[in-house]
């Protein structure tokens, strides 16, 4: 099975001289068609680095990404590729049905399709019936499911997704946890998932790739085979908390950042 | 220091540039000068409508009247007189608008009573009162520096209001816990919240004070100011255009200095803070 | 009944102060050139009405005319430069320097260069005087766009057309709009200030000064009545068409609650 996602040899570095900072250190990773894969490391491990790389919303500084065996930036203008913020992204000034709209307008779908694919975009997130409200009418949960939505709406090959439901309360992000899997199923998209709960990233993935402290590197891809498809019953499951432990183990070995001096010999 | 060296270099640029803009229009279109013919004619670029570049800047050295002191120093006098007007309306502006701001987020009654007329009071055109006002307050730089109050303090309310509202309601509750009184609450958190609303409204008021000066001087009978220099040059303006435009240049000065002088205050209060947007 | 409750303060006020006024002046003998009874203003407004109306109308034409022509060569300036926006950055603390220059001393000049009786040569003082702030304000409504709203755009591999058309302009609406509204009032004064410098019989700002000269000031305070009845007119209009042309912002919505 060809990679969706092959990423090679990628270091990235901000800044030069005394501002430099070496986000991510020889990234290796490969994501299967149909994976739905998380990466997770403390905060400022490069985790959020790594999705815009993907999405050539950055260049890497050293190595190469290929998406459907194209570059990235080939695939961003080929319109692979749907994202999904922290925040909903959403504009204040269009409907709920003209955000989800927005990225059909870029392509030569004519009205009534997009109005179509729109309505049925917003059935599947459980939408429907909204179409006319104005974002900021909805919920915080409804407004990330509109983005969901959004990303879902030109059937693009990869979806990437930045700690989307880390602003929600626990109640919703459950919630929005499942809906995201039963999409997941019903389209067979391939998804990675950029999130800082080991829970959340346990329960969705095919594989957890965890990271270390600046600069990142995958210290381990763990291969989540929980049965699927995934329900409540998942988070009772006693091999579910044995994967909460392995990565919270793997994660706490490495949470420390690299001594100073360390850092400086290995870029120097 | 080297940032602000840089900011004066390029203001420099830009007056150089517009300069070279005049003068380009006038060889365009402007009167005949010794050998040059101007390919057009153009009403707006002849002499008298836009006097030249070096005409206007030896104005500034020329006596004003016949053996009188030079124009740049009349100018410099009436700048003088003009800015202690706009300044004394800056200072009662910004009391008086911060007053009723403060006065405005205690009282919702008074809130809904009087913000209407606040408002509903900038679309009276101040100088048709300002004789009036000239003739209570028996003329002087005074009346002028009130009726440049009526143009500053409006800005003043509208940011202190919306600075003063502008604090996280936990923060007011986090008060409300320590039984704190309301003058505190005022002191410790609402104004400084506000400050940043306030300053940002300080440097509108400031452009606004010199425009009520200059407004207040026109109909009022005060010729000592930068409004009665352009009353007096406009009326005399065929003997000699550059007087006008120096007497506008120096208003233009006054207006410029009077805002960046807020600026400056600005940047030195609100260090280590985020300012608010310029306006 | 809420709406009484609501604007009963604001009704209360208007009816005393009028009523405190009218008692005041004639109490104090206060006399008219310093504060005609409000029962004299109205009288003189009756009187007047049809030539007010012409007078107003008038003044309310340059005021329109000269909002329209900065305000167009203002959004003009603000769209052609968006486009570079390090340019732009640069530009904009000139704009504001020049916004504080006090445009109104340029009256004169443009009396001069449009004719004291075109009624063009005020327009064109309204023109430079709305001109700064709408330009500023639209400029930042381009270029004050949120980072994140121009990733999504870039992963959509979004043409700098479609930025503009979908992000910058939408997102720079709820300011041009802020910048109208206060332009609306600055117009109309800056009208009347520049027919103070000269202008045709039949304007605002020249009938407020014949009528001082030759003591009718009742007929005077009824101008200034109108002046101001007019302005919050014009506001009122702008505030209506905001309030159609982007029903999303929020300005839009408190007053849909309240």
């Amino acid at each position: 099975m060809s990679g969706v996602v092959s990423v090679r040899g990628v270091d990235k570095v901000f800044g030069t001289g005394r501002e430099r900072t070496e986000a991510l250190r020889r990234i290796d990773l490969e994501i299967p068609q149909g994976a739905f894969v998380s990466l997770i490391g403390p905060s400022g491990c490069g985790k959020s680095t790594l999705l815009r790389l993907i999405g050539d919303l950055t260049q890497p500084s050293v190595g190469t990404i290929e998406v459907n065996g194209k570059t990235a930036h080939r695939a961003r203008l080929d319109r692979d590729y749907g994202m999904v913020f922290q925040s909903p992204v959403l504009f204040d000034w269009r409907t709920v049905q003209r955000n989800v709209e927005l990225p059909l307008e870029m392509t030569a779908l004519g009205r009534t399709q997009r109005a179509a694919r729109a309505a049925a975009m917003l059935a599947l997130v459980e939408l429907g019936g909204f179409e006319r409200r104005y974002p900021w009418q909805l919920s915080g949960g409804m407004q990330q499911r509109v983005a969901i939505a959004r990303a879902l709406s030109f059937e693009p090959a990869l979806i990437l997704m930045d700690e989307p439901f880390g602003a929600l309360d626990e109640m919703t992000r459950e919630r929005l946890n499942l809906e995201l899997l039963r999409i997941w199923k019903q389209t067979g998209t391939t998804i990675v998932f950029v999130t800082h709960s080991i829970p959340e990233a346990v329960f969705l993935s095919t594989q957890v790739a965890v990271m270390s402290a600046r600069p990142g590197r995958i210290l381990e891809v763990i291969s989540v085979d929980l049965p699927q498809p995934r329900n409540d019953l998942t988070r009772e499951d006693a091999r579910y908390f044995g994967f909460i432990t392995r990565v919270r183990e793997r994660l706490r070995g490495h949470d420390v950042a690299p001594p100073r001096a360390a850092e400086v010999a290995a870029s120097g | 220091m080297f940032r602000a060296a840089r900011g004066v270099l390029s203001f420099a640029a830009v007056i150089a540039a517009l300069g070279v803009l005049w003068e380009g229009i006038k060889l365009l279109g402007g009167d005949p000068n010794g050998a040059w013919t101007p390919p057009f004619q153009w009403t707006v670029a002849s002499d008298l409508n836009m006097p030249h570049v070096w005409d206007i800047a030896t104005s500034f050295v020329e006596p004003a009247q016949r053996n009188g002191p030079p124009l740049g120093l009349v100018l410099g006098d009436a700048a003088l007189f003009t800015f202690r007007e706009a300044f004394g309306g800056f200072v009662f502006g910004a009391l008086l608008g911060l007053a009723l701001a403060i006065v405005f987020v205690h009282s919702r009654l008074l809130e809904r009573a009087l913000v209407p007329y606040v408002v509903a009071s900038q679309t009276v055109p101040i100088i048709a009162i300002a004789p009036v006002v000239v003739i209570w307050l028996q003329g002087g730089w005074l009346a002028v520096a009130v009726i440049s109050a009526y143009l500053t303090f409006f800005p003043v309310t509208i940011a202190g209001l919306r600075g003063l509202r502008s604090p996280d309601p936990r923060a007011l509750e986090l008060m409300r816990s320590y039984a704190a009184s309301p003058r505190s609450v005022l002191f410790k958190v609402r104004l400084p919240a506000a400050a940043p609303y306030l300053l940002a409204a300080l440097k509108v008021a400031a452009t606004a004070s010199v425009v009520g000066a200059i407004i207040g001087e026109l109909p009022s009978g005060i010729r000592e100011g930068l409004g009665g220099a352009i009353l007096n040059f406009n009326q005399y303006y065929v003997s000699g255009p550059p007087k006008l435009w120096a007497a506008i240049i120096v208003a233009a000065i006054v207006g410029i200095g009077f805002f960046v002088l807020v600026r400056a205050a600005e940047a030195f209060l609100m260090r280590g803070r985020v300012p608010a947007a310029e306006t | 009944m809420r709406r009484l409750r609501y604007y009963g303060p604001a009704v209360a006020i208007f009816v005393g102060v009028l009523a405190v006024w009218e008692i005041a002046v004639r109490a104090f003998g206060i006399q008219q050139f310093l504060l005609p009874r409000p029962s004299a203003i109205a009288a003189a407004f009756t009187e007047h009405f049809d030539e007010l109306v012409t007078v107003g109308g008038n003044t309310l034409v340059e005021a329109v005319g000269g909002l329209l022509i900065g305000g167009v060569a203002a959004l003009a300036v603000a769209l052609a430069t968006a486009r570079w926006t390090a340019a732009s950055r640069a530009l904009l603390p000139f704009a504001i320097a020049a916004n504080s220059v006090p445009i109104i001393a340029f009256a004169p000049i443009m009396n001069n260069w449009f004719g004291v009786l075109n009624p063009l040569s005020k327009m064109m003082v309204v023109a430079v005087l709305v001109f700064f702030p709408i330009m500023i304000n639209t400029l930042r409504g381009l270029t004050l766009v949120d980072r994140s709203s121009l990733e999504l755009m870039r992963s959509y591999a979004a043409t700098e057309l479609a930025v503009f058309t979908k992000v910058r302009i939408p997102n720079a609406l709820p300011y041009v709009f802020t910048a109208l509204k206060v332009s609306a009032t600055l117009s109309l004064i800056g009208a009347i200030v520049a027919e103070y410098f000269g202008g045709a019989r039949s304007v605002l700002g020249q009938f407020i000064i014949t009528e001082a000269a030759f003591f009718r000031f009742a007929n005077a305070w009824a101008a200034i009545v109108v002046a101001s009845a007019v302005s919050i007119a014009f506001f009122l209009i702008i505030v209506a068409i905001e309030r159609v042309a982007i029903p999303w912002h929020a300005s839009s919505r408190s007053a849909e609650s309240s």
